[in-house]
């Protein structure tokens, strides 16, 4: 067969460029609409990280020797929200998984909207959910005793850097829920793996009380570096400088979604 | 490719398409037409290719080799000029069930590049047309089965497609919500909209259909009018049971000849069968009148409409598979379609 067609009133690229925009904000909008009308979901994300700082502020907290100033609380709540980023993305990969499962993502595929527009639409939202979410957990630490100790600008910066990090974790958790496409799976795994590297950083608990061989790992993961940056950003003083910490964190992340995005796109053109 | 052939009057045109998952050939070289206007019935079981052959038209799959051209649009090479043309509804994935009915054509409206007054527009028009005015602000999760299917129809619609491709429609539906979507499928129809209807129940592509194929492991086996395919399977059955044993072979005497078919006798239910073709009715008043002249007492007797496993025992010589097992009769329910059908 030729390879030539005459394409008839195909539209230019600015249009198209118009639609890719225009079809992820009407996704974004979609999800975010089925956000709010689920009580449950807006529970589940909210409820859950405020058990967490009420948990670690009331009853693992007094057990916790910190040395900064504020004590435990300020040191706590950074990564409480660095952990809320990263789990909130536990949904990105939950919603993937039921629309690839149900045909939903092969019949937005049939449509001749931008194809970009279902896994852009989807981060979006949920970028916005987990702004939401931090939002509330920082509302939720000035309730119980949390101060931010280095002024708004770096305050504004933590956020920034915690919904950075949540966006670039959105996209492994895209890549899992596509890949997976299994509701029950997902439900099982998606949550799993950030278990140990929440956990084993500095989100909860000075590292340096750790055993060395966990140390080696606790240090140089990138959900330390991030959650060392982000407190850096929320304390200040020279406990928690924020070079090396912030360019690492970074460098990561940067890393995370070179390998990721081009997998979640990947996951999502063969998901059906 | 040939600038001339410019598939005038074909809405779709599908040549030697072959597709295969691995080891599992799920189209072995499939060909058929679809002029403008007319609908098209697909039928099969289970796992015959139907799905395939669908996703391949509507550019979510690639064929592994063969061509298919929709609208003039090569569905490989001009994807995008295909998506413009078509839509696909059945089942009801279009619909987001936390969303009112109005919400879910706005999306797909919206997703379809309508500007907003056209949406509204739209939106009005065919909520009307689909008689969902008064469930229109209210979640779709609170539709009955059949109510979702006609909105998903609508929200496919919101685009105003030429040729529309409906994948088991009413699979799953109560007869109610059944006849409310072939309700609205000939209305399609009329309108002058090609249709490609994929389905397991021969009543169905029936109802609906100007042409059906017949699909199975991935090959057309037969395909013509509803009528050409019924002839096929020898038409309609005419069935009675004998009452007194001793008057079966009466029976059988009394009703040879009614057709060129020999009856089948099943001695030990004392059952009778008769392929009667398609003069099925004058063929029941003169086995009445023959049977009554014979003093042959009869119970239970009827014409059978072929049913969809009748039409695969003609032409494949075996029941239809389904993921089920072999299934019988109409109104069954479909089960859980084998990943890859």
């Amino acid at each position: 067969m030729a390879a030539e067609t005459v394409p008839q009133s195909s539209p230019s690229v600015m249009q198209l460029a118009r639609w890719a925009v225009s079809d992820s904000l009407v996704m974004t909008r979609r999800n975010l609409l089925v956000w709010l009308r689920v009580p449950a979901y807006i529970v589940f994300t909210v409820v859950q990280p405020v058990i967490f700082v009420l948990l670690f502020r009331y009853v693992f907290g007094g057990a916790i020797q910190v040395a900064n100033q504020g004590g435990y609380v300020n040191f706590l709540m950074p990564g409480i929200i660095g952990q809320t980023a990263a789990f909130a993305t536990f949904a990105t990969a939950i919603a993937l998984a039921q629309e690839a499962k149900q045909g939903v993502i092969d019949r937005l595929r049939s449509l001749p909207m931008a194809r970009s527009a279902v896994l852009a639409g989807r981060l979006i939202a949920d970028g916005i959910r987990m702004l939401v979410t931090i939002l509330v957990i920082v509302g939720v630490g000035y309730g119980v005793g949390f101060r931010f100790q280095n002024g708004a600008p770096s305050a504004i910066a933590m956020i920034l850097l915690a919904e950075i990090f949540g966006v670039t974790i959105c996209c492994v958790s895209a890549f899992i829920g596509l890949a997976i496409k299994d509701e029950e799976s997902v439900q099982a795994f998606g949550l799993i793996w950030l278990f140990p590297l929440t956990f084993v950083s500095s989100a909860f608990v000075p590292i340096a009380t750790m055993p060395s061989w966990m140390q080696a790992f606790a240090n140089n993961q990138p959900v330390t570096l991030v959650i060392n940056a982000m407190r850096s950003f929320a304390l200040g003083g020279p406990q928690f400088p924020l070079f090396p910490a912030l360019w690492e964190s970074l460098v990561w992340l940067a890393g995370i979604l070179i390998v990721f995005a081009p997998l979640a796109v990947r996951a999502y053109r063969r998901a059906s | 490719m040939d600038t001339t052939a410019r598939d005038g009057d074909f809405a779709i045109r599908v040549e030697g398409l072959h597709k295969s998952f691995g080891k599992v050939h799920a189209l072995r070289g499939i060909d058929f037409v679809v002029p403008r206007g007319s609908v098209l019935g697909v039928l099969g079981p289970n796992g015959a290719g139907k799905t395939t052959a669908v996703r391949v038209l509507t550019t979510l799959l690639p064929p592994d080799s063969g061509r298919a051209l929709i609208e003039g649009h090569d569905v490989v090479r001009d994807a995008a000029a295909v998506r413009r043309a078509i839509a696909l509804a059945g089942q009801a994935t279009a619909i987001q069930i936390e969303l009112t009915g109005r919400e879910n054509l706005w999306i797909m409206g919206r997703l379809h590049h309508l500007d907003r007054q056209d949406v509204r527009v739209r939106t009005a028009e065919l909520l009307e047309r689909f008689e969902l005015v008064d469930a229109a602000d209210r979640p779709a999760k609170s539709y009955s089965g059949g109510m979702k299917r006609r909105l998903d129809l609508a929200a496919s619609l919101m685009g105003d497609p030429s040729v529309l491709f409906l994948d088991e429609p009413t699979s799953g539906l109560d007869p109610y919500g059944r006849l409310g979507m072939w309700e609205v499928i000939r209305q399609l129809a009329a309108q002058g909209t090609t249709i490609l209807l994929t389905t397991q129940y021969l009543d169905e592509a029936d109802e609906l259909a100007d042409n059906i194929i017949v699909i199975e492991r991935g090959q057309v086996i037969a395909q013509g009018t509803s009528d050409q395919l019924k002839d096929r399977v020898g038409g309609d059955v005419l069935e009675f049971t004998v009452v007194d044993r001793a008057l079966v072979a009466g029976a059988v005497a009394a009703v040879s000849g009614l057709t060129d078919a020999a009856p089948r006798v099943d001695p030990e239910s004392r059952r009778i069968a008769l392929q009667v073709g398609n003069r099925g009715s004058q063929a029941l008043v003169e086995a009445v009148r023959r049977l009554d002249a014979a003093r042959v007492e009869t119970d239970g007797l009827a014409l059978h409409r072929p049913s969809l496993d009748d039409v695969f025992l003609a032409v494949t010589g075996h029941a239809a598979e389904s993921g089920n097992g072999t299934t019988r009769g109409r109104g069954r329910k479909p089960g859980v379609r084998p990943a890859g059908d």
